[in-house]
C-alpha cells in the first residue's frame, strides 16, 4: 500500500503534532469501553462513592456472575445466559443458509446470465436498504400463521429474508471479477452446474465468505428491531433483554451489572471484529460494498 | 456466459439451462412475498381503518391525516431531520480528518485503526447503555469532572428536553465515524500518485494538496458515505430507545420510534403503516437513483 503524501520527514514538530492527534481520537474512542470494562469490576458502593475513570480499588466479578446467572430480567432471575444462547441459536443457521443462498445467487447472476438478470438482481439489492418498519406488521401476521411467532424459530427465518440481499450483494460482485476463461474451461471439460460451482468457485471463494459471515453474523447478533417486535420471554436474544435488564429494571439500579450483561452482548462480535477485522476491511475494500 | 456446450444430451441440457434459474427462484421467491408483497400491505392497509387488527375498509387519507396532525410526529420529523444532518456531517468530516490523518505513513496504523473500529462492532444497544451510564447527570461524567476540580462543570443533556436528542447524536457518531474513515482510507490509497507528485514538484502547499487535487477526487466515497450514513439515521431505533426511550416525555422520539410505539403499543396499525409507509418512501427517494447510477455505470 501506497501512502498519498510520501513523507516530509524533517517536520517532526509536525509529525508530533499528527501522533498526539491521533492519540487524543484513539483515547476518546476507548475512553468508553473502558469505563464500562471498570465499572463492571466495581461494587455498587465504589460507583457511588468514587470516580468513573478510576480503576476499581477492589475487584470484584460478582457484577459478572449476577449478570450471567441471577440478574432479573423481567419475573425471571436467571441472568442473560439463556438469552446468550438464544442468540447463538439465532445467528448460527441464520448465517450458514442466507450465505449459501447469497453463494447461489451470486454464482446464477454472474455466470450463468439470463435475460432480465439486472432487474432480478436490482431487486434483490433495493431489499438491503428498506427500513425494516415497512415489513414489521405484516410479517408479525405471517410469523403468526406460521406457527413461529415468539420462538427463535421465527427469528432465523426473518434474519434469512433479509439477509439474502446482502448476502447475494458481497457474492456477486466477488464473482463479477472471477474470470469467465476458468468457468468456460471447466465447462468444456464438461462440469455441470454444481461441479463449476463447488470444484472451481468455492475454493476460490474464501476471502468473500469471511466478510460474509462477519457482515452476517454482526448484523444477526447486534439486532434489536426484530428481536423485541418478534419475540417475547424466553425466546429474546441477548440485545432485547439486556435493554429489558438496563432500562425496565425497578428499584435500585445496578449500573455494574449492566456493564457487565452489556460486555457479554458485546463479547463475541468484539472478538470477531478484533480477529478478523482485518480480513473483513480488505475484502470490503476490494469493491465488495458497491452496488 | 452462453448456458451449457452442446456435446451433452438435450436432457441434461435442457436441465442444465433451467438449473441457475430453479438455484435462484428460492430466494427471489421469499423476497417478492417479505419484501416486495409486504410493501404493498402496509401500503394498502394505510388506507384502511385497521387499529388492533387489519381492517379492510378503505378510508382514504384518513390515516395519513392523523399522522400528519400528530404532534409526536412533528417532534419526530424534526428529531430525525437535526440528527441525521448533524450525523451525516459529523461522520464524514470526522472520518474524512481520520482518514487522512492516519493514511500519513502512521506507525501503529493498524492498531490505531482498530480503536476508531471497534464501536462499530457493537450492537447500538450496548452503545446506548455505554453511553447513558456515561451520561448520567448524577454519577457520569458530570460528577467525573466536578471531582476532578471542574466545580461548575454541567452535563445534564440526557435528561434535559431540549438538548437530549444531542446525546444520541453524540453516541452515533461515536460508532460510525470509523466505518466512514474505513471507506476513505480505501478511497484515499486508490488515488493515482502521479498528480499529486507533479503538484509537490511544482511546490504546492500539501492542504492545497489536498484541498484541490485529492478530496476532488473522492466524490464517489463522498456520495457511498452519506447514502450509508443517511440510511443508518432513518433506521435509527435500537440506539434512541437503549438512551432514552424516546424520552424525557417525547422529546427524543424518531419515526422508528413512532412507528414501533403506534403499531404495537397503541394499536393504531393504520396510523403505523402510514408513517413505516413515508419512511420508505424518503429511503427510496434517495436510494433508487444511487443504486440505478451505480448499477448502470461501471461494471456490466
Amino acid at each position: 500500500m501506497s501512502s498519498a503524501m510520501p513523507g516530509r520527514r524533517s517536520l517532526s514538530g509536525a509529525r508530533v503534532m499528527l501522533y498526539a492527534v491521533l492519540c487524543v481520537f484513539a483515547v476518546i474512542y476507548l475512553t468508553p469501553l473502558y469505563v464500562m470494562l471498570t465499572t463492571s469490576f466495581k461494587s455498587l458502593e465504589e460507583i457511588h462513592q468514587g470516580n468513573m475513570l478510576a480503576l476499581p480499588e477492589q475487584w470484584t466479578v460478582t457484577p459478572w456472575l449476577d449478570a450471567w446467572s441471577g440478574a432479573c430480567i423481567g419475573l425471571e432471575c436467571n441472568g442473560v445466559h439463556g438469552y446468550f444462547f438464544n442468540s447463538i441459536s439465532i445467528v448460527v443457521p441464520a448465517v450458514l443458509i442466507s450465505g449459501l443462498l447469497g453463494a447461489f445467487n451470486g454464482y446464477v447472476l454472474t455466470k450463468w446470465r439470463f435475460r432480465g438478470h439486472k432487474i432480478v438482481f436490482g431487486l434483490i439489492l433495493f431489499s438491503c436498504f428498506i427500513p425494516f418498519q415497512i415489513v414489521l406488521l405484516p410479517m408479525a401476521r405471517v410469523l403468526g400463521i406460521l406457527q413461529v411467532a415468539n420462538s427463535t424459530t421465527g427469528l432465523v427465518l426473518v434474519h434469512v429474508v433479509y439477509g439474502i440481499g446482502f448476502t447475494t450483494l458481497f457474492f456477486r460482485n466477488f464473482y463479477e471479477s472471477f474470470p469467465n476463461e476458468l468457468v468456460r474451461a471447466a465447462q468444456l471439460d464438461g462440469a455441470g452446474f454444481f461441479t463449476l460451482f463447488f470444484r472451481i468457485l468455492l475454493p476460490s471463494s474464501i476471502p468473500i465468505i469471511v466478510v460474509t459471515v462477519i457482515w452476517q453474523f454482526t448484523n444477526v447478533w447486534n439486532d434489536f428491531l426484530f428481536g423485541v417486535s418478534f419475540s417475547s420471554g424466553d425466546s429474546a436474544p441477548i440485545t432485547v433483554a439486556l435493554n429489558n435488564l438496563v432500562n425496565s429494571s425497578t428499584g435500585v439500579k445496578a449500573y455494574n451489572v449492566n456493564m457487565a450483561a452489556a460486555m457479554i452482548a458485546a463479547v463475541p462480535t468484539l472478538i470477531v471484529y478484533v480477529l478478523a477485522g482485518k480480513y473483513f476491511l480488505r475484502g470490503l475494500m476490494s469493491g465488495s460494498v458497491k452496488g | 456466459m452462453p448456458s451449457s456446450p452442446p456435446r451433452h444430451g438435450e436432457g441434461r441440457g435442457r436441465l442444465q439451462q433451467w438449473l441457475p434459474k430453479l438455484v435462484l427462484a428460492p430466494s427471489f421467491a421469499l423476497l417478492l412475498f417479505f419484501v416486495y408483497g409486504f410493501i404493498v400491505w402496509t401500503s394498502y392497509i394505510s388506507f384502511t381503518d385497521s387499529g388492533m387488527l387489519p381492517d379492510y375498509t378503505w378510508v382514504g387519507l384518513e390515516q395519513w391525516s392523523k399522522l400528519w396532525r400528530s404532534w409526536t410526529w412533528g417532534i419526530a420529523l424534526h428529531n430525525i431531520w437535526v440528527f441525521g444532518l448533524l450525523y451525516i456531517v459529523s461522520c464524514t468530516v470526522l472520518g474524512l480528518l481520520l482518514a487522512i490523518l492516519l493514511d500519513q505513513r502512521i506507525r501503529a496504523e493498524g492498531v490505531l485503526r482498530t480503536i476508531y473500529l471497534y464501536p462499530m462492532a457493537l450492537s447500538f444497544i450496548v452503545t446506548g447503555t455505554a453511553w447513558q451510564w456515561f451520561l448520567n447527570p448524577g454519577l457520569g461524567l458530570e460528577k467525573t469532572m466536578r471531582e476532578l476540580g471542574w466545580e461548575s462543570f454541567t452535563f445534564n443533556w440526557l435528561i434535559n428536553a431540549d438538548m437530549a436528542i444531542y446525546t444520541i447524536v453524540i453516541a452515533a457518531v461515536w460508532q460510525a465515524t470509523g466505518f466512514i474513515m474505513a471507506m476513505f482510507l480505501a478511497g484515499l490509497r486508490g488515488i493515482d500518485g502521479e498528480m499529486i507528485k507533479a503538484a509537490q514538484i511544482d511546490g504546492a502547499p500539501t492542504w492545497k494538496i489536498y484541498a484541490r487535487i485529492i478530496i476532488p477526487q473522492l466524490r464517489p466515497v463522498f456520495l457511498s458515505a452519506i447514502v450509508v450514513l443517511a440510511h443508518l439515521a432513518i433506521k435509527s431505533f435500537d440506539l434512541v430507545v437503549a438512551m432514552t426511550g424516546g424520552g424525557p416525555g417525547n422529546s427524543t422520539a424518531v419515526p422508528a420510534t413512532f412507528m414501533y410505539s403506534y403499531a404495537f403499543s397503541r394499536n393504531e396499525m393504520g396510523i403505523a403503516a402510514a408513517s413505516a409507509v413515508f419512511m420508505l418512501a424518503v429511503i427510496a427517494a434517495l436510494i433508487v437513483p444511487y443504486l440505478y447510477s451505480e448499477l448502470r455505470g461501471g461494471r456490466s
